[in-house]
């Protein structure tokens, strides 16, 4: 592994997602401006959303740029609170707070993300971070996650897989899934065209038979009704 | 994918562009003129001397919208970017391609055999409704070009394919006459001429193909290719080869209908055009609106993709065979699959 190469806490959610989103978005850096405009959004969206703000007793920092040097991974958490805790040196607990647009169901994904955030918090502050939560905006809804050694072990061997997806600086092909049709990087990806799914030599062959199949008459290849 | 990619035009000296809040707002001599969200811009065309400001310039660049700057002929000038989209390693791949002579001539010859065969298909087409004593030019050449779509398929080296290619377009243009309608009849065309063009026709082909490779090297650049090395055409400093090289299938579709309805319609008739003493000919600044307009319009028409099997509007074509290009280069394709009309 490159001592350079780093994965961003995002990469994570894609990875999970799909390894060759993964690699188009973070391996061929696909689709910039548009990754670039929808996490802007996103960032404005959590600033205004409502119901999350520092209960009484706990401090709350919002986009904290985080990152682990164990694990060469670095990028920001939308929310850390900060809870008192008298048995952490600093007498606050972090408790990082991963904030979800839709009503969607937690997913592994989202724990793992979150998860991550807590790796890093653990090794910059030095202290445990036995839990977090997801916020689903929709719903003003929070659910806890806690960070096991389950959870540890999967959140550390997706950073793994990532970081073997960089090394080899590789776009894998998988093959079309239902799950294509809601990824936002479909139409760059072309699932139903890649992966030797459809040959290029096949359609050439055929252009040329249509276009010049017929080259003594001029009725045309494909037989056009105004054609005499 | 971006599904509005507009080409912001400008076409008065002395236009004034400048960035409220996320809006490019167009001023013409101190009057406002319009205002257009940055995020429905693809790129920006001036063709008349404009003025923008360095907010705005930042703006784009951030946004990777182009911004590009045309003569008044519609000589291509500069263009305005950030730093190449995607990845290094793709670029690497595509230099390596190119200098691989069985890759290159692979490319090469895909991209011909669909602009033939887009050339045939636009004069089998023209064919239907053309008047009797029309058809037997489209007829002959339009059997020739079959016969340049069989000596590509067998075609093994590089150097016959651009023989075919220059053969096929030659043939082509030899039957472009029998096109045109009516009283477009008054336009004259003996063969294809530029660097000046010096008929109308010549005039409003060069500046449709102006249009079309920029729109092809924004999209190359929007995928990570450099659209200056090319396959089909050969590098050469200040040329966009690889726009070249994208445009070769769609040049006859895309401009050449677009051309051919503007006149036959005579939305665009021979006092359009103004000709300088050294004989070369311009487009007159109403002529060049109605031509832009025509074009943003036919950009809007939606089309079925041969290759990809759905439907999709000619403003994304270029996109999406960059796309194919780079997936064929990342050795996702076994080959490039031009655009063809069907």
């Amino acid at each position: 592994m490159s001592g350079e190469q780093w994965v961003s806490l995002s990469a994570l959610q894609h990875l999970l997602y799909c390894e060759r989103q993964a690699a188009l978005i973070h391996v061929e850096q696909l689709w910039r401006e548009d990754v670039n405009t929808a996490s802007g959004r996103l960032l404005h969206e959590r600033v205004d959303l409502p119901g999350h703000d520092a209960r009484p007793g706990r401090r709350v920092e919002r986009a904290v740029r985080l990152g682990s040097e164990r694990l060469r991974i670095s990028g920001r958490a939308d929310l850390v609170e900060y809870h008192p805790d008298a048995t952490c040196p600093t007498g606050w607990r972090p408790f990082p707070v991963e904030v979800k647009r839709a009503r969607r169901k937690s997913s592994e994904a989202d724990r793992v993300q979150l998860c991550a955030q807590a790796l890093c918090l653990e090794e910059m502050l030095g202290v445990e971070v036995p839990e977090g939560a997801l916020y689903f905006g929709a719903q003003h809804r929070r659910q806890a996650v806690t960070f096991d050694s389950a959870l540890r072990a999967r959140t550390e061997e997706a950073i793994a897989r990532m970081h073997g997806l960089l090394a080899q600086r590789r776009v894998p092909l998988v093959p079309r899934a239902p799950k294509c049709e809601a990824c936002s990087l479909e139409p760059l990806c072309l699932p139903h065209v890649t992966a030797g799914q459809r040959r290029v030599s096949d359609y050439l062959r055929q252009l040329v038979e249509q276009e010049a199949g017929d080259r003594a008459g001029m009725s045309g290849a494909r037989g056009d009704p105004g054609d005499p | 994918m971006t599904t509005a990619l507009n080409t912001l035009f400008i076409t008065a000296e002395g236009t004034r562009l400048n960035k409220e809040g996320e809006c490019v707002v167009v001023t013409i001599q101190e009057e406002k003129k319009a205002e257009v969200p940055l995020r429905h811009l693809r790129s920006v065309v001036c063709l008349a001397r404009a003025w923008l400001t360095p907010e705005l310039m930042e703006s784009c660049v951030e946004a990777g919208i182009h911004v590009s700057f045309f003569g008044m002929t519609g000589r291509f000038l500069a263009r305005v970017e950030g730093l190449p989209g995607g990845n290094v390693l793709l670029r690497r791949q595509q230099f390596r391609a190119a200098d691989d002579p069985g890759v290159t001539l692979r490319l090469a010859r895909a991209i011909v055999v669909g602009k033939v065969a887009n050339a045939r298909q636009f004069l089998q087409h023209a064919r239907r409704d053309a008047a009797e004593e029309a058809r037997l030019p489209l007829e002959e050449a339009s059997r020739r070009l079959s016969e340049h779509l069989r000596a590509l398929e067998r075609a093994e080296e590089l150097d016959p394919v651009r023989g075919l290619e220059g053969i096929a377009a030659r043939d082509y243009f030899e039957a472009f006459p029998a096109l045109l309608k009516g009283d477009a009849r008054r336009f004259s065309f003996d063969g294809r001429n530029r660097r000046p063009p010096r008929d109308p026709l010549n005039a409003l082909l060069s500046f449709g193909y102006a249009l079309l490779a920029q729109d092809c090297a924004g999209a190359l650049a929007g995928v990570g290719l450099d659209p200056a090395v090319g396959f089909l055409h050969e590098d050469r400093p200040g040329r966009l080869s690889l726009a070249l090289d994208l445009m070769e299938e769609l040049r006859s579709p895309v401009v050449d209908r677009l051309v051919l309805s503007l006149v036959n319609r005579a939305q665009l008739k021979p006092e359009d055009f103004k000709t300088e003493a050294a004989g070369a000919v311009l487009l007159k600044d109403d002529a060049r609106k109605t031509f832009l307009v025509a074009y943003q319009n036919a950009k809007q028409g939606s089309v079925q993709h041969p290759f990809l099997g759905q439907q999709t509007t000619w403003g994304l074509v270029p996109h999406l065979q960059a796309l194919l290009l780079a997936r064929t280069l990342r050795g996702e394709l076994d080959g490039y699959p031009p655009f063809t009309v069907r």
